[in-house]
C-alpha cells in the first residue's frame, strides 16, 4: 500500500496480484450451495438412473414385444405399452384440443381485453385452477360431468360418426332409450377433464410471451389505425408465437402424465381404443396406479418400464416445450 | 396519449387546433369531447343481440327443433349472438371494426367459460361437502369404528387431516431449506455445473407425480423394507415438489436487481453477506410465494401418495410406523364406495382439502405476488419514515442540534435515495 504514497518508477511497475483473499463465510457459503445442488442433482438423477435400472430387467424379458404387445400380463411374460401409451396420446391430445383455445382465449383476455385493475385478480384466479387437487377435478368429472356429457358424445357420435375416431360400436342412434353406459368412462371425458387441468399452465405461458410483445409495435399499429384485433393479429399473436407453442407442449406434458382424474373416470381397456366417444380408454399413469399393488418383482420391474416409457414422452415434450419458449424470449429482449 | 380539450392551454390553443374561437364573452361555449370508446349504439347493439339470440334460441330449442339440454342451448345461443350482433354492427360499421368486435366476443366468451369453470368446479366441491362438513365428528374422530352403512353423524376424518398436515409438513422441512439453497446455488455460483444442474432440475419437472411415488415405492419400501408410512409418502410429496419450488424460487431469484447486489459488494461485503441480507430479504415475498404455491400442489396430489403411505381407517399420529392416510388419498377411497354416508364423507374430504387449498392461496396473495423491490403502499410509507428518521439522525450527529433549518431542510427530497437500515 505504499504505493499509494511514493512515485513509483514505471519499469519497476509489476502487476499486483490480485487474489480474493476470501472470507471463510464466503467459502463456506460456496461450499455449502454446491453442496445442495449436488443433492439435488444426485436425487433427481438417482430418480432416472434407478427407473432404467429397474425398467430393465423386464425389458431384458420383454424385448421388442414390449412396444408390440397390448396385454398387461406381466406374469406370464406377455405385456407392453401398445394398448397404454397410444392411450395416454390420445387423451393428452384430447386435453390440448379443449385447452388450447380455452387458454389462448383466457391469456388474450388478461393481457389485452381485461381492464388492468381486474388483471392481478384474474391471474392469480388462474394460478390457482392451477393448485386445485387433481382429486378435486376427478370428483367433478364423475359425479357431475359423466352424467351430463354423455348427451354431447350421443349428438356427436351420431351426426359426426361416419368420422372413425368419433364412431361408437354398439351404440343405436335410432333408438332414443339406448342406454348412455357406452358413452360413459371414454377418452373423450378423461380429456375434458384433462383439459381443465393443464389449461393454466399453457394460459400462463402465453399471457407472458404475450405481455412480452414490444410496445413500439403495439402503438405503431394502433396509430396506423389497426383495431385491437388487427394488433392483436398482426403484432401480440406473431411475437407470442413460441409462447403459444411452448405452452401447448408444456400443457401436453402435464397432460400426459396426470393420473388420479384420468383413473377416476375411465376404465380401462387392454386392446388401443380408438373411438374417443366409446367406453373404454387406458394411458400408462393409471395403469401403474391400478396395478402395483397386486404386482410381483417382476411385473414392477414391468410397471417400471412403464412409467420409464410415460417418463421418457413427457421429458421429450417438455424439452421441446422449454426450447421453443427460451428461443422466443431471446429475440425479445432487445427493446426496452 | 390523448389531449382532451381542457388540457390545451389557451395560449397553446392557436397552434394546436387554429379554428378554436378565443375565450371571451359571447363565444359559443365548447362542449366537452368524450373521448371513451364506448358509445351507446354500441351498447345498445351488444344488448339487443343477447336478447334476439336468447329469444331465437329459446323459440328453436322450444318449438321448432327436438333439442334439449343446458350446453346445447348455450352453445347456439353463442352462436346465434355472434350472427346477430355481426349484422347489427354492420348497419354502421366496416369490415374490420365486425371483425375485431367478433373477436372480442369470442375472446371473452373463452375466458368467461374457463372462469365460470373453474368457479364451478370449486364451488361443486365445496357444495358437496355441505352434507358432512357440519357435523363436529367429522373433524373430531376417525373411522376405525365406523362402517359404511353408518350415518354421518358418526366417524370422522381426523386421521386424514392429522395425516395430510404431518406429511406436508415433513416434505416442507426437507425442500424448504433444500430448494432454497439450490434456488440460491443456481443464480449466485454460476457456472457450467449450475447449468447442468438447472438442466436437470428443469427435466424432473416434467416427472409424473405417479412416476416420483413409483420411484420411492421401489427403493423406499420395496428395497429398504421402510413399510408404507406417512414418512415414505412425505419422501413422494419431496420428490415432486423439490422442482417446482427450486424452478420457482430461481425465477424469483434472478429478478432481484444486479445493482442491489453490486451496491452491496461495492460497500465491501462478501458475498455471503449479500446473499443473507441483500438478495434473500428483497426476494423474500417471492420465494414466500413460491413455497405456499409448491405446497398447495403437494397438498392435493393423490397419486404419489396411494402408492407409498397404505390406507388406514384410524389414527396414526406417528408419521415413520403403519399406514397413514391423507385427505386426497381418504377422498379417493371413500368416493369409490357404493354407499351414499362414504360418498358425502369423500367430497366432505374434498371440501376440507379445497378450503386449505384456498387458504394457502390467499397467503401467497396476501404475503407476495410482487416483483422484488416493488413495495406496497404501506411498505413505502414505513421505509420513507425509516429513512427520514435516518436523514434527522444523521442531521443532527453532523451539524449538531442546530436548529438553524436551512441544512435540514436542503435535502428534504433526496431523503428517500438514503439506503434504509433494513428491507421491510
Amino acid at each position: 500500500m505504499s504505493t499509494v504514497t511514493t512515485p513509483v518508477a514505471a519499469d519497476t511497475d509489476v502487476p499486483r496480484a490480485r487474489s480474493a483473499a476470501k472470507d471463510p463465510a464466503d467459502r463456506l457459503f460456496r461450499v455449502g450451495a454446491r453442496g445442495a445442488g449436488a443433492v439435488v442433482l444426485v436425487t433427481m438423477t438417482l430418480v432416472g438412473v434407478f427407473l432404467g435400472v429397474r425398467a430393465s430387467q423386464a425389458l431384458a424379458g420383454a424385448g421388442g414385444s414390449f412396444v408390440t404387445t397390448p396385454a398387461w400380463e406381466p406374469d406370464s411374460h406377455r405385456f407392453g405399452i401398445a394398448a397404454v401409451l397410444p392411450g395416454t396420446v390420445l387423451i393428452g391430445v384430447t386435453a390440448i384440443g379443449f385447452a388450447l383455445p380455452l387458454a389462448l382465449g383466457t391469456a388474450l383476455y388478461i393481457t389485452e381485453y381485461a381492464p388492468r385493475r381486474l388483471r392481478r385478480t384474474l391471474v392469480s384466479l388462474v394460478d390457482l385452477m392451477a393448485a386445485v387437487p387433481s382429486v378435486v377435478y376427478g370428483l367433478w368429472g364423475f359425479f357431475f360431468l359423466q352424467p351430463h356429457i354423455t348427451g354431447l358424445s350421443r349428438w356427436i357420435s351420431t351426426y359426426f360418426g361416419w368420422i372413425p375416431i368419433f364412431a361408437v360400436n354398439g351404440a343405436d342412434p335410432d333408438d332414443p332409450l339406448s342406454p348412455a353406459t357406452v358413452y360413459t368412462s371414454s377418452t373423450f371425458i378423461a380429456g375434458v377433464v384433462v383439459a381443465l387441468m393443464v389449461t393454466p399452465i399453457a394460459c400462463s405461458v402465453m399471457r407472458e410471451a404475450f405481455a412480452q410483445a414490444p410496445p413500439g409495435e403495439r402503438e405503431g399499429a394502433f396509430a396506423l389505425g389497426a383495431s385491437q384485433w388487427g394488433v392483436i393479429r398482426t403484432v401480440v399473436l406473431p411475437f407470442g408465437k413460441g409462447g403459444i407453442i411452448g405452452g401447448t407442449m408444456l400443457g401436453l406434458g402435464r397432460a400426459l402424465g396426470e393420473t388420479i382424474a384420468v383413473v377416476m373416470i375411465i376404465s380401462p381397456v387392454f386392446v388401443f381404443q380408438p373411438h374417443l366417444l366409446e367406453n373404454g380408454a387406458n394411458s400408462v399413469s393409471a395403469l401403474i396406479a391400478l396395478r402395483y399393488g397386486a404386482a410381483s418383482p417382476f411385473g414392477m420391474s414391468a410397471l417400471m418400464a412403464a412409467g420409464l416409457s410415460l417418463f421418457l414422452m413427457t421429458l421429450v415434450v417438455n424439452f421441446i416445450a422449454s426450447s421453443v419458449v427460451a428461443r422466443s424470449r431471446s429475440g425479445t429482449g432487445a427493446e426496452a | 396519449m390523448t389531449l382532451t380539450t381542457d388540457q390545451i392551454r389557451p395560449d397553446a390553443a392557436g397552434t394546436v387546433t387554429p379554428d378554436v374561437v378565443p375565450d371571451g364573452p359571447g363565444a359559443p361555449a365548447e362542449t366537452r369531447r368524450t373521448t371513451s370508446a364506448l358509445h351507446a349504439r354500441d351498447v345498445f347493439a351488444l344488448v339487443g343481440a343477447g336478447a334476439a339470440a336468447l329469444a331465437l334460441t329459446s323459440v328453436i330449442f322450444g318449438r321448432v327443433l327436438p333439442f334439449d339440454g343446458a350446453l346445447g342451448f348455450t352453445v347456439v345461443a353463442h352462436l346465434a349472438f355472434m350472427a346477430l350482433y355481426a349484422v347489427l354492427i354492420s348497419l354502421d360499421e366496416n369490415g374490420a371494426v365486425i371483425r375485431a368486435r367478433l373477436a372480442q366476443t369470442l375472446v371473452h366468451a373463452l375466458a368467461f367459460l374457463l372462469l365460470a369453470a373453474l368457479l364451478f368446479i370449486v364451488g361443486y366441491a365445496l357444495w358437496r361437502g355441505r352434507e358432512a362438513l357440519p357435523h363436529p365428528n367429522f373433524f373430531t374422530e376417525d373411522m376405525s369404528g365406523t362402517g359404511p352403512l353408518q350415518p354421518l353423524t358418526e366417524g370422522g376424518m381426523l386421521h386424514a387431516i392429522v395425516g395430510t398436515l404431518e406429511q406436508i409438513g415433513i416434505s416442507l422441512l426437507v425442500t424448504v431449506p433444500l430448494g432454497l439453497a439450490c434456488a440460491v446455488f443456481l443464480n449466485e455460483v454460476p457456472g457450467r455445473y449450475a447449468r447442468f444442474v438447472r438442466t436437470i432440475v428443469e427435466a424432473m419437472t416434467a416427472l409424473p407425480s405417479i412416476v416420483a411415488g413409483l420411484f420411492v415405492y421401489a427403493t423406499a419400501i420395496l428395497a429398504l423394507g421402510l413399510g408404507k408410512s406417512g414418512f415414505a409418502a412425505s419422501l413422494a410429496l419431496s420428490v415432486m415438489m423439490l422442482p417446482i419450488i427450486i424452478r420457482a424460487s430461481d425465477v424469483v431469484i434472478r429478478l432481484v436487481p444486479g445493482s442491489l447486489r453490486e451496491a452491496s459488494y461495492a460497500l465491501g461485503a462478501g458475498q455471503w453477506r449479500t446473499v443473507w441480507t441483500v438478495v434473500l430479504p428483497t426476494s423474500r415475498s417471492g420465494l414466500t410465494t413460491a413455497v405456499i404455491l409448491g405446497t398447495a400442489r403437494g397438498i392435493g396430489e393423490t397419486s404419489p401418495v396411494l402408492l407409498t403411505s397404505g390406507a388406514a381407517t384410524g389414527l396414526n399420529a406417528n408419521p415413520f410406523d403403519g399406514p397413514q392416510t391423507s385427505l386426497p388419498l381418504a377422498t379417493f377411497t371413500l368416493v369409490a364406495s357404493p354407499e351414499k354416508a362414504m360418498i358425502a364423507r369423500g367430497f366432505g374430504c374434498a371440501a376440507l382439502l379445497m378450503a386449505l387449498v384456498l387458504l394457502l392461496f390467499l397467503l401467497a396473495r396476501v404475503i407476495g405476488g410482487r416483483g422484488p423491490g416493488q413495495l406496497s403502499r404501506r411498505q413505502q410509507k414505513r421505509r420513507t419514515a425509516a429513512s427520514l428518521r435516518d436523514l434527522e439522525r444523521m442531521g443532527s450527529q453532523a451539524y449538531g442540534p442546530d436548529p438553524s433549518g436551512g441544512r435540514a431542510d436542503g435535502p428534504g427530497p433526496e431523503a428517500s435515495a438514503v439506503p434504509p437500515p433494513r428491507a421491510g
